[in-house]
This record gives C-alpha cells, structure tokens and sequence, in this order.
C-alpha cells in the first residue's frame, strides 16, 4: 500500500467511522439514561457532520489532482464463510457519483442539524430527534458510499427506519403515528424487493459487489456484465425497491403524509436526501439498465407517470408543505426519466439542485405567510397571483377530472387500501375469528371474562405501581 | 469421548432442580423472588462456565468429568455439543431475565418452583442426545405449564389434546424407529411420526392452537418459558435431522415457510398484545425450522444463529410486554397507549427487541437472516423469497404494536411506571447482547456454521466406534447420525 493509498484509506475511515461515532454515542447515552444537554448534542452532531465533510472534499480534491476516478476503501469482510462462498464483504466507493451525492448528505444535514437547534429548542423529545438524525445521517452516509449491496441495505434500511420514527415524532397525537406506520409499511415491502434483489444479484454473480455487475467497475462507464433477462429481473425488484423509497408511483401516498412531522425532517428526508435515494441506487446501477430495453422503457415510464401525477397533484393541494412534497415528487419522476434515458450527470446535478433548492423551500415554509407579508411590505402592494391555465384547452369534465385525480392524491392511497390492504387485512381478520371460534369450541369455554378471575389476582387487574417502583 | 473439567451439565440441571426444593421447603414468599434470582444467576453461570470449558476442550461433544447422575440415566445421555453449547447458557439466559422482570406483586401467581423446575427440564432437554431420556424429558417438559393451567382453573382441553398427541407421536414414532431397519424406507415412517411430534410442539399450522391458547390462558412468564427456547426445534434436530432424507425435510420445509407467512400475516391483526406476540414467535420460529429442514450447511448456519437470535430478541420483546401488562393490566392493540413518556427506556428496548427480532441491520440476527434467505433460496429459488415476506409482515407487525402501545396520545398518569433496578438490568444485559452479536458477528457465525457442518457430516457417516450396541447389532438405525449413546 502506497502513501496516496494510505492517505485515502485514513479519509475514507473517517468518513464512514463519524456518523457511527455519532450513533454509537447519542444512542448509548439515552440506553444508559444519560442524556446530553442541547448544546452538547448540537456541538457533537456538527462535529461529526464536519469530520465526514472534510475529508470528503480532502479525497475529491486529491482525486482530481491526481487523476484517479475510483477509490475503493475495502475493510475486509465483516462475516465470511470462505467455504460455502459466503461473505459480507465491507467496501466503500468514493467516485463520481457517490462524492457528490455525500458531500450533499453532508451539508444538508448539517444545515438542518443547525437549523433544528432553534427549532426544537427545549422541546421534550429533542434528544430523540437527534437520535433519529443520527440514524438517518449514517445510513445515508453508508448508502451513499456502499461498494456492495449487502452495504446499501445495512444504509437503506436505517434510513426507512429513522424515516418512519420521525414522521411519528409528534407521537402524542394519532394522525403522526398512523402516517409514520404507513410508511413504514411500504418500506418494508419495498425493502423486500431489494432485498430479494441482493440475494438475486448473488446468484448471477457470486457476490454483491455492484463491480461485479459492471465489465468496467468505474461510473459511469461500466456494462452490465449480465444477461438481458438477468438485468430485466434483478431491475424489476431493484425498481420496487426504488419506487417505495423515491415515492414513484403507485407508492406517492406516503409522501405528503411524511410532512406531519418537524419540519426539519421533512426539509431533509422528504424534500431531499430520502427521496433521491430511490434515484441514486437506478443512478449507481444504471449499466445494469441499458442492459434490458424492457427495464429502461419501465424506469421511463414510471419516471413520467409520477412526475405527471406529481405536477397535477402539487397544483390543488391545500397547505404549502403538501404541495411542496408534491413538487418534488415531479422532480425526482424526471430525474427517473432522465436516467431512463442514459443522461446520468445530468441527472445527478438535477439531484444536486433540486435537493438544495427544496431544502431551502422547506425550511422557509413555516414562515412563508411572514415572508409574503413582509414582501408586499416593501413593494406596497398586494402581490398578484395569476392563475394557473396549463389545462385550460382541456374540457371541462377532463379539467374536472384532473381536479379530483389531484385532489385525491391520484386515487393511488384508495387503490392501495381498497385493492391490497383491504382483502388482506379481511382475509387474515377471518383466519383469525376462525381460530377463536375453534378454540372456543374445543375448551367448551364461556367468552373469557378479563375482569376479574376466580384466584382475584388477574393479569388484567392494575397492580400496585408503587411496589412496582 | 472427550470430558470437560467439571460436571457443569449435571450441576446446571440440578441447582435449579434443588431450588425448587429449597423455595418448597423454606415457602418464605417475602424472600422467594430474591432466593429462585439467585438460583437462576448460579445456573446460568453454570451454563456459561460449560460452554468455556466445552470451547476450550476443542471437540465436537464432550461429557462431565463426574457423572453422579448415572443410577438415573444411562451413563453419556447428558452430552455437550456444538449445537448445544449455546443453546444451554441461553435457556438459562431465558429463565434468568424472566425471573428477573417479575415484579413482586405477580411473583404468587407465578409460580416460582414451576418455573425453576421448567428450567431444569429445558436444560436436561438440551443437554440429551436422541434416547428414550430425551424422549422421557421432553414428554416432561410439557407438564409444568398444564399444572399452572389447573391451578388457574382454566381450560387444559386444547394443552392436553395437543400435548398428548405430541407425547404419543414422540413414543410411537421412537419406538418404531428402534425397530426399524436403517438404511431402509422403513424408517420414514417413524421419521413423519417424530417430524410431527417435532412441528406440533414447534406449533407449525394447523397445530398451533395450544400455543395461542396457551398465551390466553396461562401467565404471560410461563408462556414465554414454554416457548422460546424452541424445544420443538431441538426435538427435529436431535431426532428427524440425523435420519430423514433430505427431500422429505426439504418438503416439511415448505409448510413451515407457509406458517412463517401465516403467522407473520396474523401478527399484523391481532388486538390482544399477547396473540400478536405468540403470532410473532411463531413466524421466527417457523423460520428457523425452515432453515433446519433446508439441510444445507447455509441454511442450517443461518438457522442456528437465528435461533439464538430469535430466543433472545424475543424474550426481551416479551419481558417488555410482560411488565407492561404488570404496570397497566391486559392490554389491547386497536387503541393507542401512549405509554412513552411514562417507560422511555421500556420503549427504547420493545423497538430494540423488536427491530432484533426480525433481523434488522447492527441486531445479532441480521446476518442469521441473510444466510437463511440464501439457503432457502438456494434450494427454492422462487418459494424461497417467502422469508422476505414473512419477515416484513413481522416488521411491520413491530413497528405497529411499538406504535400502539407507546404513541398516539398523552398519558398524563403522576404514577412512575418506570423500569425497575432489575427489569433495567435485564434490559441492557440483552441489548448488549444483541447489539454485540450484532456488530461482531463473526465469532458466533464461524461457531455456527462449525456446528452445521458437523450436523450435515453426522448426517452422511457412522462411525463405527459410535454405534450403540443394542441398536448395531440388530443392524437399526443408523446411531452416530442420531447421535444416540452408547
């Protein structure tokens, strides 16, 4: 190993080893009931934010300088069954792509970090947000940088996590927790396909590496080194994965229902880092696209189906944060076309932007009628709002129509209940009553009564709290 | 043979057995609870200085340096191995942090003695290889739960169906299996007869009532007691894996994925805290079982880390429930809670457990899973996939029931319900258990897939120093597979 080899392996530890850092401590200060105060948080979350920031810029920096596109940081294999060819095998990639896409984790999170410093200042669960932060910051930072797939879904997985608690931060309220549940659900599904998707991968190619997919492992010039049917099928579950993350369609109901929680976390997961991340992963496997012309014709037309649905829906949505989620729902459906369609740095600079410039809207959205107010202050006068006429020379029922497709968020939250989640839960509710039904005729007992019971001493009868104490 | 340097298997099993004698005699209940901690901390010290010795002795089975208990048994039925080497110290790990979390006020209604005796059961089950002992035991094990049954005045028809048919399956079926000739389709049916005796007490569908009845009606501890340590898995291991074909496993393995899916499903609908738990179990459990019947060294590798896995993250995510149920009686998942202000720490561990127990990223049973979901898509590469669904039908199940019961509105009850000194020490004993295994796994994994492959030898050789004599010279079954002694 030479110095320049050493140099980025130290930058490269560094930058992945700060947010578990930052993990490890704000996790086992709340297990061990030793809270820190707000400044001190605040002060070790941006600490860490900055020592994965700069050695970011230290390696791209030396990257450019001397020409190198590609730097692996391999920590070897965290499990390995050399015989049965099992391994999880612990690489980083700092490349084209996941450089930029972690600087960008960074800085927002830093921003926001910042920014929730005021916001939440002595609210009750200040410690949990940061601890759900952290968990969001470091699966970002190990998405963004996975050399494997194994990798990607330790990250992906933190990510949906922490995404789902934070939507139910406000978790004295039901609304909250009932969308962050929801969420969590189409994560989970979603995640399958991906998971499936990794296991699949290792089939074809005997290991997870996403070099392994590619001829040449350097983005993003590499092939596919898969078949056409290989590449259509590990897509497919690939594009699920991606679509429940991203919000495409038909999983875009959960998207406004994420905004009930802090506007911080809705500024960073929604706005920009968890949205794109769908993006990434298609953008970090998108030889594996070309490989299959099926698979790029889906990606295409998913992209524009969101992002046409998207456009509608943001158009009639009531309150600013919704119409926001929207708006960046329309985003990243072109951002998916965009790669359907080959274009990789652009989309990867349209990632870039629109994740900054949402992040910004987010953050200003509380104060947005202060803002206007303060605008047409200075100006004088009332600010003018000219209608939107982009469906004007449609007919009327049709602009109707489109009135309620966005209204009702596409119908794809109804379809989604009425078709999947409705027989499912109706189907299982029966198996169940059965169950009970068989139970009961088989002790030959009356309906338990769970008041009381003949020993007066019932699991169902409220202890003593205080011997309990 | 190899010997370890002390009897720990015998004393393991016998402290508790004479704890229960102690706490009988003495039948001080100010002092109870303290006195069966204590017995429980020996016993699981026992355990652990077992398996130190074991690995330290560097072989695949090994018995006691003495062994007082040979007027009762046969002289090697108590047996350390590589598969039960960790299985020993985590029944006890089990008993320890049950006993630990029960609160004094519950300590009359469940029964200490039960539970201490249950133990050394559990610990004599794991210790047996395949005999009529193992036989004897595991029959045995099924009889603390049915006195709580009768002595809470509850129902014991559904227990008792099932538990009888699992004792006669296990009898006809071992019986027949010591007079069948081996190496011939004779032994098959001997071989479904034990399958089923192992997948009823596994609770595989349809034969899964008892468990959720069992849930219902007896004290949440003894449920738990009776049913995490996954006697019915160690019963399929000791006793099918050595002699059935590998199809034949490989075909069970199906209905257990069915189940695992089923049980995943159910978990998702159930309003009573304690059904959706046993559904919980169930679908891990089923899981494990696939990975056992899959007989690949992946598979069976992945199943045996998940065993651990499953026992532990579910024990914790029980014993949260449990003192919950302490705190606010009996509860109901159609309605919120709200319970985190009031146990922030109980909350932080329900979601721990939980999230550990599905084989979330960083948890013990992360790469557990992986390697199951490897194994059995492996051999199914399209019904393989199931694992997956079942296990995000479980996650979502987690995440639902941390919801309900700890969110969704403000509790604004002046009465602490804060965790105890002791339910606080059971707690990060198993957090860090989880989360050690979870970021260092390979120690525990090479161990595993050490045992499986052992496991997976034995199933293909016979040693002929291995052969017991009764059954080698009628020319039986095949003895070294099913590891039974001489």
């Amino acid at each position: 190993m030479n110095t320049l080899d050493i140099f980025f392996h130290v930058l490269g530890t560094a930058v992945v080893a700060s947010p578990v850092l930052l993990l490890a401590v704000m996790g086992l200060t709340l297990l061990f009931n030793r809270p820190l105060s707000e400044t001190t948080t605040v002060r070790i979350t941006q600490t860490s934010v900055l020592l994965s920031l700069i050695p970011a810029i230290a390696i791209l920096i030396t990257m450019l300088a001397t020409g190198i596109r590609n730097v692996p940081i391999e920590f070897g294999n965290w499990v390995t069954i050399p015989e049965q060819a099992f391994h999880f095998h612990l690489k980083f990639t700092f490349d084209r792509l996941s450089i930029p896409f972690l600087m960008l984790s960074c800085v927002l999170c830093g921003v926001v970090g910042e920014f929730t410093r005021r916001y939440l200042h002595r609210e009750q669960g200040f410690a949990r947000f940061f601890l759900f932060y952290a968990i969001f910051y470091c699966g970002m930072v190990l998405s963004s940088l996975a050399g494997t797939i194994e990798t990607l879904f330790v990250g992906w997985e933190m990510v949906g996590l922490s995404s789902a608690l934070l939507i139910a931060y406000f978790h004295e309220r039901e609304n909250p927790v009932r969308n962050g549940q929801r969420v969590w659900t189409i994560y989970r599904l979603s995640d399958a396909a991906l998971l499936i998707a990794a296991i699949t991968m290792h089939h074809m190619v005997g290991e997870g590496d996403f070099g392994g997919l590619m001829n040449s492992g350097i983005w993003p010039e590499g092939t596919a080194a898969v078949t056409s049917s290989q590449a259509l099928l590990v897509g497919t579950l690939l594009l699920i994965g991606a679509a429940g993350k991203s919000a495409l369609f038909p999983f875009s109901g959960w998207l406004p229902r994420a905004m009930e929680g802090p506007t911080p976390s809705s500024a960073i997961f929604y706005g920009a880092l968890s949205v794109h991340l769908g993006a990434y992963l298609l953008l970090r496997l998108s030889p594996l696209l070309e490989a299959s012309l099926a698979l790029q014709m889906m990606v295409l037309s998913l992209g524009a189906i969101s992002a046409i649905g998207g456009a509608l829906m943001s158009r009639v949505q009531t309150d600013v944060k919704t119409s926001l989620a929207y708006a960046s729902l329309t985003q990243v459906g072109i951002i998916v076309v965009e790669i359907g369609l080959g274009l990789r740095y652009l989309a990867l600079i349209h990632i870039m932007g629109h994740a900054t410039l949402r992040t910004m809207q987010l953050l200003r959205a509380p104060t947005l009628l202060r803002d206007y107010n303060d605008l047409e202050n200075k100006i004088g006068s009332r600010l003018q709002q000219q209608p939107w006429s982009g469906v004007g020379w449609l007919p009327k029922p049709i602009q109707r129509w489109c009135y309620r497709f966005g209204f009702d968020r596409g119908f794809m939250d109804i379809a989604l209940d009425r078709w999947i989640a409705g027989p499912f839960v109706g189907c299982f509710l029966a198996c169940n009553r059965m169950e009970e039904r068989i139970t009961r005729f088989l002790s030959r007992e009356p309906e338990p009564n769970v008041d009381s019971d003949e020993s007066g001493f019932d699991d169902s009868m409220p202890q003593d709290i205080t011997t309990a104490a | 043979m190899s010997e370890l340097h002390f009897p720990w298997i015998e004393c393991s099993i016998l402290v508790p057995l004479l704890g229960a004698v102690w706490l009988q005699l003495r039948s001080n209940n100010e002092r109870e609870l303290r006195d069966t901690v204590v017995i429980c901390v020996a016993t699981l010290l026992l355990t652990i200085g077992e398996l130190v010795d074991f690995t330290m002795v560097g072989t695949f089975e090994a018995h006691d340096h003495w062994q007082f208990l040979s007027w009762i048994f046969p002289p090697d039925v108590f047996v350390i191995d590589e598969l039960s080497a960790f299985q020993l110290p985590l029944a006890a790990l089990i008993f320890m942090v049950i006993v630990l979390s029960t609160l004094r006020t519950k300590a009359p209604r469940f029964s200490l003695e039960l539970a201490l005796i249950s133990e050394s059961l559990v610990l004599a089950t794991f210790s047996c290889r395949a005999s009529w002992a193992l036989i004897a035991l595991l029959i045995a094990s099924t009889i603390p739960p049915f006195l709580e049954l009768r002595r809470r005045q509850r129902c014991t028809r559904i227990y008792c169906l099932h538990m009888g048919l699992f004792a006669a399956l296990l009898v006809v079926g071992y019986g027949w299996l010591m007079l069948s000739d081996s190496g011939t389709t004779a032994i098959l049916i001997p071989g479904a007869l034990l399958t089923a005796a192992g997948l009823l007490r596994s609770g595989i569908f349809p034969l899964h009532l008892w468990m959720t009845d069992l849930f219902e009606k007896a004290t949440f501890g003894t449920a738990i007691l009776h049913t995490t340590p996954l006697v019915g898995a160690y019963a399929v291991m000791r006793l099918v894996l050595p002699i059935a074909p590998s199809w034949a496993l490989q075909s069970i393995a199906v209905l257990s994925l069915f189940t695992a899916v089923y049980a995943g499903a159910m978990a998702l609908v159930q309003s009573d805290a304690r059904r959706m738990f046993c559904f919980l179990l169930l679908s891990q459990s089923s899981l494990i079982l696939v990975g056992l019947e899959l007989v690949t060294p992946t598979g069976l590798t992945g199943a045996l880390s998940l065993w651990l896995s499953v026992a532990m993250s579910l024990t914790g995510f029980g014993i949260t429930l449990r003192c919950i149920e302490a705190r606010i009686s009996r509860f109901s998942l159609d309605e919120f809670h709200g319970l985190y202000s009031q146990m922030p720490m109980l909350a932080g561990f329900f979601l721990l457990t939980g999230l550990a127990s599905i084989g979330f990223p960083a948890t013990i049973g992360f790469v557990g899973m992986e390697l199951l979901i490897e194994g059995a898509v492996e051999v199914y590469p399209l019904v393989g996939t199931m694992v997956v669904i079942a296990t995000a039908f479980c996650g979502i199940a987690v995440l639902l029931a941390y919801f309900r019961v700890f969110t969704g509105h403000e509790n604004r009850t002046l009465v602490s319900m804060r965790a105890r000194p002791a339910e606080r020490f059971a707690i990060l004993l198993l957090t860090l258990l989880l989360l050690g295994g979870g970021l260092y796994p390979q120690p525990g994994i090479a161990s595993r897939y050490h045992a499986a492959k052992e496991l997976t030898r034995l199933r293909h050789d016979t040693p002929p120093g291995d052969v017991p004599a009764h059954a080698a010279s009628r020319g039986h079954i095949s003895p070294a597979a099913a590891n039974i002694p001489e």
